[in-house]
């Protein structure tokens, strides 16, 4: 497969023959795959293909068993201020007492000791980062209390005024409506190219990422396959990364995948398909 | 001023140490509550005070000042949930029950003790209801640095405490390291337990911790000033309740005042229920009406 000439940038995360095992079952088989700056790249799959093991082995939070991991061109991984992370589940009490400034706030010096200094640096710092993100109007909110779009919007905001290289984002539009999913691929694709950051983002749906994104890092039982969608979403590619038949039907701007070769069960399954599982149906 | 403050009431060397203790006591309880609500540990604060009792007992049998009753089996207890807490997954609450269940058992054994065999007849309302009148003054020392110790950790910590409360992986990603943050808070938090424990005793210490930091939530969204309030709010709260625990002596059934704990629950429980009146509310539909009036006005 030849790689199509980019512009676009260089290397920020380098993972080679990544494995994990964990407790004894193996998680991640030999996961290879680069992030470049200015990009945005999907890490698709289903629940339990292995996705948020990824980060984990990324934010040093996992040790991989085996392989390799360069961050900026060095070997090894871990807590680092280049790396900017979004979990998947951040459960905001609506009583915690935290106005959206104060989580970004967390984000420039949240591991330091004792109180923030209040300072005309620091509030102008989270101010700009807050109309970034298009937050300005709620940042004196508290954070519980906030829509699942204008958290998630807060939380990327925290990740980002550390100014990472690297940007994680796992699952990021799970739990928003349709109009909030689109606004938040549409800031993170900006983010990335203006900012010249390497964002990579989990999703079990492909579908709202697939005008933003520009390589797909695909994962089914532990293995992944990386590239551009169009070389990676193929029949051929998929149907050997899952190890059985599957078929690629792209429905205009939609791409399912679905397993088995019958046309007819897979329109069967479209609706629940395209909007729950990119898996096999 | 004589109807409100009883005669005497400033001359008293008891008052006036208890309302030293009391006020530092309170602060600092209501500074560290406010991280005990946030980070959803009431039970493990609760289980924390009411041990108290074991500990406290087990002084009075050994005929030591109860403090370091409490501040003993606070540390111990805070080190056993810690440890069985951190070998269940999600197992703290789980580990939190189990000790809480052995302590008590044990208290009740210990204040059998004291009240069968010694004649330390009051040490079970000591114990439970706290004794702020008759704290030696010898201990205010102790009590203060103790305080500080606890106030301090939680300072030190309170950006990264804030932080592994917004989210633990979060956290752990920018290198805090999540579990020694929750030790230290867990020290702080059975310290100052320990210490309320000597003003309104161990089974109500639990209400400076938790109530003074519930209403300060209630009524800011700011952390640090959060902080601030549940402080304030405590203070006014336990020197309210010994003016009133003063006064009470000429009460009915009178000759014998009315406990502190009393006084400063009650006036926990009134706080907070003011804190639920919706005040923002009731004006915002009053300055809006105004305000719709004022337009009526301009459009004519």
């Amino acid at each position: 497969m030849v790689e199509p000439t980019r512009v676009n940038g260089e290397e920020v995360l380098k993972l080679a023959g990544v494995s994990v095992w964990l407790s004894g079952r193996q998680v991640l088989r030999e996961i290879s795959f680069t992030l470049r700056a200015a990009e945005m790249t999907g890490l698709i799959g289903s629940n339990g293909a292995g996705k948020t093991t990824i980060f984990r082995v990324i934010l040093g939070l996992q040790r991989a068993s085996a392989g390799t991991i360069w961050l900026s061109g060095r070997a090894g991984s871990g807590h680092s201020p280049a790396i900017g992370y979004v979990p998947q589940t951040v459960a905001l009490d609506p009583d915690m007492p935290l106005r959206a400034r104060d989580v970004v706030g967390l984000g420039l010096d949240g591991q330091k000791i004792g109180m923030p200094l209040p300072s005309r640096q620091r509030r102008k710092l989270v101010d700009a980062m807050l109309e970034a993100v298009d937050a300005t109007h709620f940042a004196n909110a508290r954070v519980g209390r906030l829509s699942g779009g204008e958290q998630r919007r807060v939380l990327i905001a925290h990740a980002l005024i550390s100014r990472p290289q690297l940007l994680l984002l796992d699952e990021p539009l799970i739990n928003l409506d349709i109009r909030s999913e689109h606004e938040v691929v549409e800031l993170l694709s900006q983010i990335a190219r203006e900012q010249r950051i390497a964002v990579l983002i989990s999703a079990h749906d492909m579908n709202p990422l697939l005008p933003a994104m520009d390589r797909i890092v695909y994962v089914a039982a532990g293995r992944a396959a990386s590239g551009t969608t169009n070389e990676v979403v193929q029949t051929k590619v998929l149907s050997q990364l899952y190890g059985r038949q599957v078929d690629v039907i792209r429905l205009r701007d939609r791409v399912l995948v679905v397993a088995g070769s019958d046309a007819a069960s897979a329109a069967d399954h479209e609706h629940a398909h395209a909007i729950a599982d990119p898996g096999l149906v | 001023m004589r109807f409100i403050f009883g005669p005497g009431f400033f001359q008293s060397p008891p008052v006036q140490v208890a309302l030293l203790v009391g006020a530092v006591v309170a602060a600092v309880s209501g500074v560290v509550g406010v991280f005990t609500v946030v980070r959803g540990q009431s039970f493990s604060g609760h289980a924390l005070a009411d041990l108290g009792a074991t500990g406290g007992s087990g002084a009075f049998l050994l005929g030591i000042n109860q403090l370091w009753g409490f501040v003993f089996i606070a540390a111990v207890a805070a080190g056993a949930i810690e440890l069985i807490g951190l070998r269940l997954p999600r197992g703290r609450d789980l580990a939190t029950g189990i000790v809480l269940g052995a302590g008590l058992g044990l208290a009740a054994l210990f204040l059998y003790l004291d009240t069968t065999f010694s004649n330390t007849t009051g040490a079970a309302i000591t114990i439970l209801f706290g004794s702020i009148f008759a704290i030696d003054s010898s201990l205010v020392p102790v009590i203060a640095g103790l305080s500080a110790v606890s106030l301090a950790t939680v300072l030190l910590l309170y950006r990264m405490l804030l932080f592994t409360s917004l989210s633990p992986d979060m956290a752990a990603a920018r290198g805090i390291r999540v579990r020694a943050v929750g030790v230290g808070y867990l020290v702080a938090l059975a310290l100052a337990v320990s210490l309320s424990a000597m003003t309104i005793g161990a089974v109500l210490s639990t209400a400076l911790l938790i109530g003074p930091a519930a209403c300060a939530l209630q009524l800011t969204t700011r952390p640090g000033l959060a902080l601030a309030l549940a402080a304030l709010i405590g203070v006014v709260v336990t020197w309210v309740s010994i003016v009133l625990a003063y006064d009470s002596y000429y009460w009915p059934p009178g000759g014998r005042g009315w406990p502190v704990s009393f006084f400063v629950v009650a006036l926990i429980l009134t706080a907070y229920l003011l804190t639920q009146v919706p005040v923002r509310r009731l004006f915002s539909r009053w300055v809006s009406g105004r305000a719709a009036g004022n337009v009526r006005l301009v459009g004519r």
